[in-house]
């Protein structure tokens, strides 16, 4: 089914350009101007080139190895959420059942983190994790183990992954529910009849119809944990020493903290253009993939 | 059978206790919370809940936030309405990227806008007013409920629009009378999205306002000398309510609605 070619379908998207233009546009703009620019205060800049650039792809500079060090952590982070979110999601999303009132209640209640600010979440697991007066903290500390998350950096990394499965795993677990959902009876009735075992279910019918949908929640995932400010900064404040700093507490902390802006603004445009870089790459399977299932 | 009750159940419980634990130390007083750890409050009191009520420190926090998230959600929807129609009706010049140019910008980490933001809007005057949070949250929400609309308006088969045109409905008439209706739960589904993601959002309304958002507002005191536990957790769970509300009108669709109509 191909699409009329209509060129005035632009005046339909205008608006929603303009705006966004408007919030993108200008201040990307002003991001690219400082990062090229130094200055000695007083509002005076003068043209520097790709000096903050260089400085920060060095690793071997403060600020270069600040930023890897960064980045590496940023990486790890994302790996392991989405290492552990996935096929968590996946298994919660078939344990769940089919109908009935169930439903409902399961939807809901998985629903909920999602919708906690997510200072909210942060905060909740501030307490939470807490040994003095957080069950979590409590229960480890009692079970013997050495568990402070404001202090050790193996407890603060377990908390924040902890908190962000607990946050997010739901996403990925209702995306592969409206998947499976969308799975014609037939399919299952015509396994039985083979005699499929249950694993045979899945890799064949089940996974298939889940590509599509894991792909969208792996993107989000990605590109949400990747930017991840709010949960880390709450919880550990991005501490204990850097342990916890990703990118963007350490973006913030040189913007708006140091308002170094040269530094801070090379450092945003690499940071844009790992994301994009990396989101394109999705993005780009996931139409093929799209347009394979239509031929 | 087992294990998939054993797997669900045990899930449900691990998205429900932290939630639990702070409600419960919202009715505690903060003597109860930091001397021992009990299960449920003991000394029952709605002391933290009372001081919320009555300071407008506080409450016009929540005011400012849904203030803020409601002008957002109206706008996001009402401009992302046309536009992902002409997306899932029309080829044009430079559709596919201008597709992804819209998705770059929900893509792009908050962090990197801050200080731009703060300088656009304190430019253009509207530093500390909620329109500015509602026009920033803008940059990640309408492209999102482009996207998602996009899905749900593919799935309506174009002869229905072009039996309006030819039954003589004019563009906006047959847009409003009939098009809206048939994707009403795509329409609901944008509008929770755009919600969610406005009311969770914290950096770019602390940048841009002088503690307006309740989030900001918790922040603040979470950080102040002696931490008072039970007000903060207080706060945490009428942040929880709003969302748990709205969660419940859209539960049909919800699951869809995060593939992003795109089932």
């Amino acid at each position: 089914m191909d699409k009329p070619i209509n060129n005035r379908a632009w005046f339909l998207v205008l608006p929603v350009f303009i705006i966004v233009a408007f919030n993108a546009i200008l201040p990307l703009m002003t991001v690219v101007n400082y990062s090229v620019q130094d200055t000695f205060g007083n509002n005076e800049f003068f043209w520097n080139g790709i000096g903050w650039f260089t400085e920060l792809l060095d690793p071997s500079t403060d600020l270069g190895g600040r930023f890897f060090d960064s980045l590496g952590r940023n990486f790890m982070f994302s790996g392991i959420i989405l290492a552990i979110q996935v096929p968590l999601g996946i298994l919660v999303s078939l344990a769940m059942p089919k109908k009935g009132w169930g439903v409902a209640a399961c939807l809901v209640i998985m629903a909920l983190p999602l919708l906690v600010p997510w200072n909210v979440v942060g905060t909740i697991w501030q307490i939470f994790a807490r040994g003095d007066i957080g069950l979590l903290g409590y229960i480890v500390n009692a079970m013997g183990l050495n568990y402070n998350y404001t202090q050790d950096v193996l407890s603060a990394w377990i908390t924040i992954i902890v908190m962000d499965v607990w946050h997010w795993t739901s996403l990925i677990a209702l995306l592969c529910y409206a998947g499976l959902k969308s799975i014609p009876d037939a399919y299952y009735q015509a396994a039985r009849i083979d005699g499929a075992s249950r694993w045979a279910v899945f890799r064949t019918i089940e996974l298939p119809k889940l590509r599509r949908v894991l792909l969208i929640g792996v993107l989000l995932r990605f590109m949400d944990s990747f930017m991840i400010y709010t949960e880390p900064f709450v919880v550990t404040g991005g501490g204990p020493g850097n342990s916890t700093t990703g990118l963007s507490i350490d973006l913030v902390k040189l913007a708006l903290g140091q308002f170094d802006l040269g530094r801070a603004a090379a450092m945003s445009i690499v940071y844009n253009l790992i994301i994009l870089t990396t989101c394109w790459i999705f993005y780009t399977v996931m139409v093929n993939v799209d347009a394979e299932r239509k031929s | 059978m087992r294990t998939k009750h054993f797997i669900l159940a045990f899930y449900l419980l691990f998205m429900l206790i932290p939630i639990y634990w702070l409600v419960n130390m919202s009715f505690k007083t903060n003597a109860e919370i930091t001397q021992q750890l009990t299960l449920w409050p003991e000394n029952f009191t709605l002391a933290n809940y009372t001081v919320i009520f009555t300071d407008p420190a506080w409450y016009m926090g929540y005011v400012h936030s849904i203030q803020y998230v409601a002008m957002n959600t109206v706008l996001s929807v009402a401009f992302a309405l046309p536009a992902a129609y002409a997306f899932s009706r029309y080829r044009f010049l430079g559709d596919k990227h201008l597709f992804f140019w819209l998705l770059t910008n929900r893509m792009a980490p908050p962090a990197v806008f801050a200080l731009p933001f703060f300088n656009l809007y304190s430019a253009v005057g509207l530093f500390d007013t909620p329109l500015a949070i509602a026009l920033a949250h803008c940059i990640f929400n309408i492209p999102l409920a482009v996207w998602i609309l996009e899905g749900f308006m593919s799935g309506v088969p174009r002869e229905i629009d072009e039996t309006a045109y030819i039954d003589g409905y004019s563009f906006p008439r047959f847009f409003v009378k009939i098009f809206m209706p048939l994707i009403a739960p795509g329409i609901g589904v944008a509008a929770f999205f755009c919600f969610m993601f406005s009311w969770v959002e914290l950096l770019l309304g602390r940048t841009l306002t002088n503690n307006m958002p309740i989030s900001s507002i918790m922040t603040r005191t979470a950080s102040a000398a002696g931490m008072d536990w039970g007000l903060l957790a207080a706060a945490g769970v009428l942040t929880i309510i709003p969302g748990a509300l709205v969660i419940w009108f859209v539960r049909n669709y919800i699951a869809k609605g995060f593939a992003l109509g795109r089932v």
